[in-house]
């Protein structure tokens, strides 16, 4: 099998609080193969956007540590690179999109502006090659009239022109990553359609791997190719899409699962998961689900278990589920 | 709909003044020609995207808003006009809101007894045990610790602080509540325990919704009927079952087509194109004709009515018009 384009081993971050190092990540492991299409899911406090900004090293450095693991690009540890080395790989062979695009985009700067900082810091294009080629990038994101709309400001645009400015910028230097992280959270669902069908023209027209994380299972079953399911800073699940989706294996899994409110038959109550998420550092004996999981048995709170591979692609951290049977 | 109706908006139109736009003197319509009537221990769901007056309608049928025009009723009497015939401070304790965001709605440095018992203490008249078996009481009804009362906001999440919000909803028995995206801020896995509590406590009240959501599956677990709004207008109301099995207008097709199923193995309809048209330059005709595939000349020229399209459901598209 050819190297993948991300190799994340292993990884553990702690952030510093008041009460010392809290473990935001533990232990994740997941590769990203070349053009592929990972969607990265879980609840807020799961370790999901914590995992997404490892990758670029966005995260505040006096107050995070990795105790351990490593993020391996092109032949190199991303977790131990200098940010010399970081802002050349930043925006030209990884990029991101970002939740919020309002609060991404500067008020005072023209859409052009913006889209032409990545192009003539990481490409040198002069000013007007810059120009000509962020319209082009306006073109390819579908925006109607891009060679006006360029000079416009953020503030003119609707929410969903804005993300779409952000996806131009992110993909103006051909990235070979995009990381999306919640990227049509805060749009409305038709405005959603239109910018995930988007994301996945693009990854077919440039050919790049996409990394799309979401709360919403719904967005994931609609993009991904492969799916990372995360609860409490852990992997618990890893399959390829219609695997997880037909055959899941972990009961956070079908927790979530039972949990979206259905659009066609269904019964007269909604399913939750009972309980909360818990804290990142919260003492919990064994496995970290155990307290909701409706199947906990002994074997879960005897000891954290193991991310275990059941079908070749499929892995799956639950004890019960991943035993091999005696016979 | 009979005089027993919670709620009856007739015909509300609400325009705002808001400074100038291209250095002329602007007027937004925010809701045009709104009716809607909620029964008691009816929850009547209002769907629509950013900008759709679905917020501005929540705040007119509880007086935040005095209307253009047209008439609010609630409980039967006029809250809107000159014939006005029951005081705001009435309504104000008959009716209350619930907002999306429960971290916002809460005073960070009151305690959680206090915010639920300041309802109480605004209606005056309890000793000081009562008030707080009744903050007991209420927090229990929400589902809340015993304790909870002592603590403060942040010591909850997200879906507890929204308990706690409701317990504060529910401090003077309410017969109406507003919820304006209850669950929208919260997690999947704690959106249905607020939604199944609100069905609870409607089932042992009496309470009516009217419920505000731009998540159509949300919406379908706890409505009894459902109102999807474009552009301040409604364009389709109809019984849950109806509208969504069969939903009359395009616009709701749309909404339904594109929200997020759990199937990758599902045929993707092409979502519709364009946006929501601009409150300050709405087109002419049918607000939604731009981005309608089924589109004829006469909706860019003359806006369709709502009317009855089915027993008991109404659409405003000019498909359902014999010529």
């Amino acid at each position: 099998m050819a190297d993948p384009l991300l190799s994340i081993d292993d990884l553990t971050v702690q952030f510093r609080t008041d009460r010392g190092w809290s473990t935001a990540v533990e232990k994740v492991s997941f590769d990203i193969a070349d053009g592929e299409s990972i969607g990265l899911v879980g609840e807020s406090g799961s370790g999901k956007s914590v995992t997404a900004l490892s990758i670029l090293r966005l995260h505040a450095r006096a107050v995070t540590r990795f105790p351990s693991g490593s993020i391996r690009y092109a032949g190199r540890d991303l977790l131990g690179a200098n940010e010399r080395d970081l802002r050349a790989i930043r925006g030209r062979d990884i990029a991101m999109v970002f939740q919020d695009p309002m609060s991404s985009l500067n008020p005072v700067l023209t859409i052009c502006d913006q889209i032409c900082e990545p192009l003539r810091l990481h490409q040198g294009l002069s000013s007007s090659d810059a120009r000509r080629r962020a319209i082009e990038l306006l073109d390819l994101v579908r925006i109607s009239d891009a060679a006006r709309r360029v000079d416009e400001y953020p503030h003119r645009l609707s929410g969903g022109m804005r993300q779409r400015v952000m996806i131009a910028m992110a993909i103006a230097c051909r990235p070979r990553l995009l990381i999306a992280d919640e990227p049509t959270t805060a749009l409305d669902v038709t405005i959603q359609a239109q910018i995930l069908e988007l994301l996945r023209d693009l990854r077919a027209e440039l050919g790049m791997a996409v990394l799309l994380i979401s709360h919403d299972l719904g967005v994931i079953a609609e993009f991904a190719e492969r799916v990372v399911v995360m609860y409490a800073g852990r992997i618990v699940e890893d399959a390829p899409v219609e695997v997880l989706f037909r055959t899941p294996r972990h009961p956070y899994t079908e927790g979530l699962m039972a949990s979206a409110p259905p659009l066609e038959g269904g019964g007269e109550r909604l399913y939750g998961i009972p309980g909360r998420i818990p804290d990142p550092d919260e003492v919990i004996a064994g496995c970290r689900f155990g307290p909701r999981c409706a199947y906990v048995e002994a074997i879960c709170r005897a000891a954290p278990p193991e991310l275990v591979s059941v079908d070749g692609a499929h892995r799956v951290r639950c004890a019960p589920r991943t035993r091999v049977s005696q016979n | 709909m009979s005089a027993a109706a919670l709620v009856e908006v007739r015909n509300v139109d609400m325009a705002f003044d808001v400074g100038r736009h291209k250095g002329k003197p602007a007027r937004l319509q925010v809701l045009r020609d709104l009716s809607l009537d909620i029964a008691p221990s009816e929850t009547l769901g209002l769907v629509g995207e950013s900008g759709s007056g679905k917020s501005t309608a929540a705040r007119v049928v509880v007086g935040l808003h005095e209307p253009t025009a047209g008439t609010v009723k609630l409980f039967g009497r006029l809250i809107t006009g000159p014939e006005r015939n029951l005081n705001l401070a009435t309504v104000r304790s008959r009716t209350q809101f619930v907002f999306q965001d429960p971290q916002a709605a809460l005073n960070p440095r009151m305690r959680v007894g206090d915010s639920v018992a300041e309802p109480i203490d605004v209606a005056g008249s309890h000793t000081r045990s009562d008030r707080n078996a009744r903050v007991q009481e209420l927090l229990t009804m929400v589902g809340l610790p015993r304790d909870a009362a002592d603590r403060f906001p942040h010591e909850f999440s997200g879906g507890q602080r929204q308990r706690v919000v409701i317990a504060r909803a529910l401090a003077l028995e309410p017969a109406f509540i507003v919820c304006d995206e209850p669950v929208s801020a919260l997690d999947v896995s704690m959106q249905a325990q607020i939604v199944n509590l609100l069905m609870d406590l409607q089932a042992r009240f009496g309470i009516g919704y009217l419920f505000i959501a731009h998540d159509l599956a949300v919406v379908r677990a706890i409505a009894h009927r459902v109102g999807v709004i474009y552009s301040g207008a409604i364009v389709e109301i109809a019984r849950k079952d109806a509208l969504y099995a069969e939903p009359a207008h395009p616009y709701t097709r749309a909404l339904l087509d594109a929200v997020p199923r759990l199937d990758p193995a599902r045929k993707r309809t092409k979502p519709i194109a364009g946006e929501v048209p601009s409150l300050f330059a709405p087109p002419p005709g049918c607000r939604f004709h731009a981005r309608c595939p089924h589109v004829m000349p006469r909706c860019q020229i003359e806006e369709p009515a709502l009317r009855e399209v089915a027993p008991g459901r109404l659409a405003a598209c000019h498909l359902y018009e014999t010529t």
